[in-house]
C-alpha cells in the first residue's frame, strides 16, 4: 500500500513517558538547519559590530576580518566620549524621548477617555477628523512645521508676530511639542477603553468623584496594559527618530544620539573605531529595554496589527 | 415660576449639552490644541504653499498659481524618485512578509529555543536604525567590507563589488538591508496571526484527507489574509517613506540611482529652501499613499467575498 497522508495519531510525549519520537525529532532537522543559518545572518552583523569596537583601527581594516580581538582596546569607546558631544547627545535622547514618551501618555488618554466614553456634541466629528490625519504622510506636515518653530513667537528671539530669531528651531521644545500627541495612540487607547465597563465609571461617580478623579484613578489603571504597550514604542520611536532632528537642529550640542552618529558619518568617514563604538553604546539601552519589556513589546505589537 | 416645558427645551438644545460636557472639552483641549497647530494647520498651510514659489532666503514670496504642480510633471529627477521609490518597495515589502511568513511557520512548531530564534530575527528592529544603517555601510564597503570576503571565499565572485556605488547594486544593496531590518516585524505579526487559526480547521483538513501542502494553501493562507493585508497596507505605507538608510548609506546615488521620493522632498526643502515645490512633491506622495492604500483594501475586498 502506498503511503497514507494521514499521519497516525501522535500522543503527547509526556503521555508516552518518553522523549518526543525520533520520527518526529529527524522531522525537525531541517527547520533547525534554516532556522541557524537564518540566526548566523541575522546574529553575525551585530557579532562582529561588538567584536570591532574593540579592535585597533588596524584589525578592523584587517583582510580576512578578525572576528576575535587580537589586541582588545577601549580607544573606540574613549575617543567617542571624549571627542564628540557623545554624552550630551545621550542625555539628549532620553530626555526628549522621555518628554515625548510622558506627553503623550498624558494628552492620548485624556482624549481617548473622552472619545470612548463621553457623549458631547461635536464629538464624532473631530474622532473621525483626528482618525483621517492618520493617512497622511508625516513629511506633508514636516515642511510647515518647520515654518511654524521658525516663526513661533516670543521663542528663540521671536517678537510678538514670530519675527526676528529663530522660534524653536534648534531647541527640545521643537524636539518634543509637535511630537506631544498621535491620532494613532489616541486610538488605540480608545479601542481599548471602550472595552471597560461603564459601570466602573458610574459607581465613582456616585460617589462624589470628579472627571478627572475617575480617569486618573480608575480609567488610568485598568487601562494599564495598553499604556505600558503604547509608552514603550513611543519612546523607542522617539528615540530612534532622525528625519524630524535632522531637519531643526543644527547645534551639535543638542543633537540626539542617532542625528549625532549620522553627521559623524557625513564629517569623517575614517574613524570607524569610534563609529562603531558608538553604534553599540546607541543600541544598548534599545536592547535592554526590549529584554526588560519583551512581553509588552510584543503584546503591543500583537494590539496595534491585529485589533487595529 | 418656570414652566415643566422649559427645561425639557433647554435639556435638547446644543448649547445645554455643551454647557453639561464641559469637563470633556477640557480633557480634549490641550491634544487637540497642539493637533490643530502642527497637523490640521500644517496640513492647510502645506497646500498654500504649493502655491507659491516660498524660498527661505527671499524675502518675497509670490503667488505661482499652478507652476510647482506643472514644474512636477516635466522634472526628470521626481519621475526617477518615484521609479526608485517603486522598485524599493515592490522589491522590500514582498521579500520581507515571505520571510517573515516562513520564519513565523517555522517557529510555530515545537522546537527547542524558539524564544531565543525569535530574539535573534527581533534584534534588528529594536536597533535604531540609525545604527543598522551603519552597520550595513560597513558590511557592503568595496574594499573590505564582510559581505564582499564572504562571497569572495566562497567563489561566488571573482572580484569585490562597489555595492554601495555600483549604478546597478545600490539600490538592491538597500533592499537588501531593508529586508534584513523589517523581517523580525514581519515574522512577530504573522506569529501572532498563526496563533488566532483554529486548530479545528486543521483536524477537520485532515479529515478530509488534505496534505500538509493543501492544508497549508487551504486552510492557514486564507486564515492569514487579515494579517497579510495589514503587513501589506504598513510595509507599503512605510516603505513610500523609505529615508534613513538612503541618507546614511548611499545619499541618493550613485547618479540619482537611489534617489527616493522622501530623499528628494529632503533635498528640495533644506537643501535648495524650495518649500513650495517641496511641498508639491510631498503632496505627490501623499496622493500615491492613498492611492496604493485604496487599490490594496479593494484587493481585499475582492479576496474575501
Amino acid at each position: 500500500m502506498a503511503v497514507t497522508l494521514v499521519e497516525p495519531e501522535l500522543k503527547p510525549a509526556s503521555a508516552q513517558g518518553r522523549k518526543p519520537s525520533l520520527r518526529r525529532r529527524v522531522a525537525h532537522l531541517p527547520i533547525y538547519v534554516v532556522l541557524i543559518i537564518g540566526g548566523v545572518i541575522f546574529a553575525a552583523p551585530f557579532a562582529w559590530l561588538i567584536s570591532a569596537s574593540f579592535q585597533t583601527s588596524g584589525d578592523i581594516f584587517s583582510w580576512p576580518p578578525k572576528w576575535i580581538p587580537e589586541n582588545p582596546t577601549f580607544d573606540g569607546y574613549i575617543s567617542f566620549f571624549t571627542e564628540t558631544n557623545a554624552a550630551q547627545w545621550f542625555l539628549n535622547s532620553t530626555f526628549v524621548a522621555g518628554s515625548v514618551t510622558f506627553l503623550q501618555l498624558f494628552f492620548n488618554s485624556l482624549a481617548a477617555f473622552v472619545f470612548a466614553k463621553r457623549k458631547f456634541p461635536g464629538r464624532d466629528i473631530i474622532f473621525i477628523l483626528v482618525l483621517a490625519t492618520m493617512m497622511v504622510p508625516p513629511q506633508v506636515t514636516m515642511i510647515p512645521n518647520y515654518l511654524i518653530l521658525q516663526h513661533f513667537p516670543l521663542f528663540g528671539g521671536n517678537d510678538l508676530l514670530g519675527q526676528g530669531g529663530h522660534g524653536m528651531l534648534d531647541s527640545y521644545w521643537g524636539l518634543i511639542l509637535p511630537g506631544a500627541v498621535s491620532a494613532f495612540g489616541i486610538f488605540l487607547l480608545r479601542q481599548f477603553m471602550m472595552g471597560i465597563p461603564d459601570e466602573l465609571l458610574d459607581a465613582a461617580r456616585i460617589d462624589g468623584a470628579s472627571e478627572f478623579k475617575v480617569y486618573l484613578r480608575i480609567m488610568l489603571p485598568l487601562s494599564r496594559p495598553v499604556l505600558a504597550a503604547t509608552a514603550i514604542f513611543t519612546f523607542m520611536s522617539a528615540w530612534e527618530d532622525f528625519l524630524w532632528p535632522l531637519i531643526i537642529l543644527s547645534d551639535e550640542s543638542k543633537f540626539t544620539a542617532p542625528l549625532g552618529l549620522a553627521m559623524f558619518v557625513q564629517k569623517n568617514q575614517t574613524d570607524w573605531g569610534l563609529l562603531l563604538a558608538g553604534s553599540v553604546i546607541a543600541t544598548l539601552p534599545m536592547v535592554i529595554i526590549f529584554i526588560i519589556f519583551q512581553r509588552q513589546f510584543i503584546q503591543g505589537i500583537a494590539m496595534s496589527g491585529l485589533k487595529g | 415660576m418656570r414652566s415643566s416645558a422649559a427645561p425639557r427645551i433647554r435639556q435638547n438644545s446644543v448649547w445645554f449639552r455643551v454647557r453639561k460636557e464641559k469637563s470633556a472639552y477640557l480633557f480634549l483641549a490641550p491634544g487637540l490644541i497642539i493637533f490643530s497647530l502642527f497637523t490640521v494647520f500644517a496640513l492647510l498651510f502645506a497646500f498654500y504653499l504649493t502655491f507659491h514659489e516660498w524660498s527661505i532666503i527671499e524675502p518675497e514670496k509670490p503667488f505661482v498659481g499652478f507652476d510647482n504642480y506643472a514644474r512636477l510633471a516635466g522634472d526628470e529627477t521626481f519621475l526617477r524618485s518615484v521609479l526608485n521609490t517603486f522598485y524599493f518597495t515592490g522589491a522590500s515589502v514582498p521579500l520581507g512578509m515571505i520571510i517573515g511568513l516562513g520564519l513565523a511557520l517555522l517557529l510555530n512548531q515545537a522546537i527547542r529555543a524558539r524564544g531565543l530564534f525569535r530574539a535573534i530575527f527581533f534584534l534588528p528592529q529594536v536597533t535604531p536604525f540609525v545604527v543598522v544603517a551603519i552597520i550595513w555601510k560597513w558590511l557592503y564597503n568595496g574594499d573590505f567590507g564582510l559581505i564582499n570576503y564572504y562571497l569572495l571565499e566562497a567563489g561566488i565572485i571573482r572580484e569585490p563589488l562597489l555595492w554601495l556605488s555600483d549604478q546597478n547594486l545600490a539600490m538592491p544593496a538597500v533592499v537588501l538591508m531593508s529586508v534584513w531590518a523589517s523581517v523580525g516585524f514581519s515574522m512577530v505579526i504573522y506569529l501572532a496571526g498563526l496563533q488566532g487559526v483554529p486548530e479545528e480547521l486543521h483536524e477537520a483538513a485532515k479529515v478530509d484527507g488534505a496534505n500538509a501542502f493543501q492544508r497549508f494553501f487551504n486552510v492557514t493562507i486564507p486564515q492569514l489574509a487579515p494579517t497579510t493585508l495589514f503587513l501589506a497596507v504598513m510595509g507599503v505605507i512605510g516603505s513610500l517613506q523609505v529615508f534613513t538608510q538612503i541618507f546614511i548609506m548611499t545619499r541618493g546615488g550613485p547618479v540619482e540611482r537611489t534617489t527616493t521620493m522622501v530623499y528628494y522632498i529632503y533635498q528640495a526643502a533644506f537643501k535648495f529652501f524650495d518649500m513650495g515645490y517641496a511641498s508639491t512633491l510631498a503632496f505627490a506622495l501623499f496622493a500615491i499613499t492613498l492611492v496604493f492604500t485604496i487599490i490594496q483594501l479593494r484587493i481585499n475586498r475582492k479576496v474575501t467575498d
